[in-house]
């Protein structure tokens, strides 16, 4: 019945629906198949579908970590040998405590650094342990570091799709 | 923080059930009632122990862009900057952070050609150069955090 733009512009209603929260009622996805005019049923399998295929990253509780006392957060940088960087930062990514690790582009020569790992502490303490760790890791494939600390929030919206 | 409501932050971060009740099917894993866990996280969405609850989404594979971006901004001048940089919807995050680049914040728009055509009009809008850091590569994406 559901052909691929049908498909596709569920995913988008269900999407609009439920970036802000889902309801807080017994039985939610029936709330949003009402709210978007489908049976509850597609709602559930369109979000296990997207959850498969990583559209959905999770769904949960997503804590406010400054109120859990994680206050301390790190931009670990870091110059990796361009030929090394993919499986080492595999490797970053796995650590505990890193939360976000990605492979960026150099901008020099303001920037030379190509390999990002976000670290989370309850202090700057826990999070200088954890570049300790980093930079253990990497050994000798790396030229040059640095760890940017945030200062203050200027500012934090959730990301909007649709 | 109550036991059960650190349980249901540090249980509950992406294991949410797919299912007619949800809620019914967390709470007993959780020993508590369903009406109970809808109560408590309604709780903590409205005291600020939670942010959200629900799906999150990869802006990237829901046809949207984002990428990282970072500008170096005269220390007299961030809360100005900051002004007219967060005005612009397709900030979603923005930090002060301890480097010459000092301000670094989330640029997303719902299509990949407009993150350009955004970077280039928070240029004009500030009057600083704006460097971009698409992601080339991502290992690992996942924030979970112990209460």
């Amino acid at each position: 019945m559901n052909g691929p733009v049908e498909t596709r512009s569920v995913d988008e209603a269900i999407v609009r629906a439920t970036q802000a929260g889902l309801p807080r009622v017994p039985r939610p996805y029936h709330a949003v198949a009402e709210s978007i005019g489908v049976a509850p049923e597609v709602v559930i399998e369109r979000m296990r579908a997207m959850l498969a295929s990583g559209a959905i990253r999770r769904i949960g509780v997503v804590p406010n970590h400054y109120r859990l006392g994680w206050t301390a957060n790190g931009m670990s940088v870091w110059d990796v040998d361009d030929e090394r960087v993919d499986e080492l930062g595999a490797r970053i990514g796995a650590l505990p405590g890193v939360s976000h690790c990605y492979r960026r582009p150099r901008r020099l020569p303001a920037w030379r650094y190509n390999l990002f790992a976000m670290v989370h502490g309850r202090d700057r303490a826990e999070c200088e342990s954890q570049v300790r760790e980093i930079a253990a890791l990497l050994e000798d494939a790396v030229r040059a570091r640095d760890v940017l600390y945030s200062t203050r929030v200027l500012k934090k919206t959730g990301l909007r799709f649709a | 923080m109550e036991p059960v409501d650190r349980a249901i932050v540090n249980t509950l971060q992406g294991e949410f059930p797919l299912c007619e009740r949800p809620f019914a099917a967390a709470a007993e894993a959780l020993g508590i009632g369903e009406d109970d866990l809808i109560a408590r996280i309604d709780r903590m969405l409205a005291d600020g122990t939670l942010t959200r609850f629900g799906p999150l989404f990869d802006a990237a594979r829901m046809g949207g862009a984002f990428t990282l971006a970072a500008m170096a901004v005269p220390a007299e001048d961030v809360e100005r900057v900051a002004g007219i940089v967060n005005a612009f919807p397709e900030v979603a995050h923005n930090y002060a952070r301890d480097h010459a680049l000092n301000m670094w914040f989330v640029v997303a728009t719902p299509v990949p050609e407009g993150i350009d055509d955004a970077i280039a009009r928070i240029e004009a809008a500030t009057g600083l150069p704006v460097l971009a850091f698409p992601k080339e590569r991502e290992y690992f994406v996942e924030l979970r955090l112990t209460a």
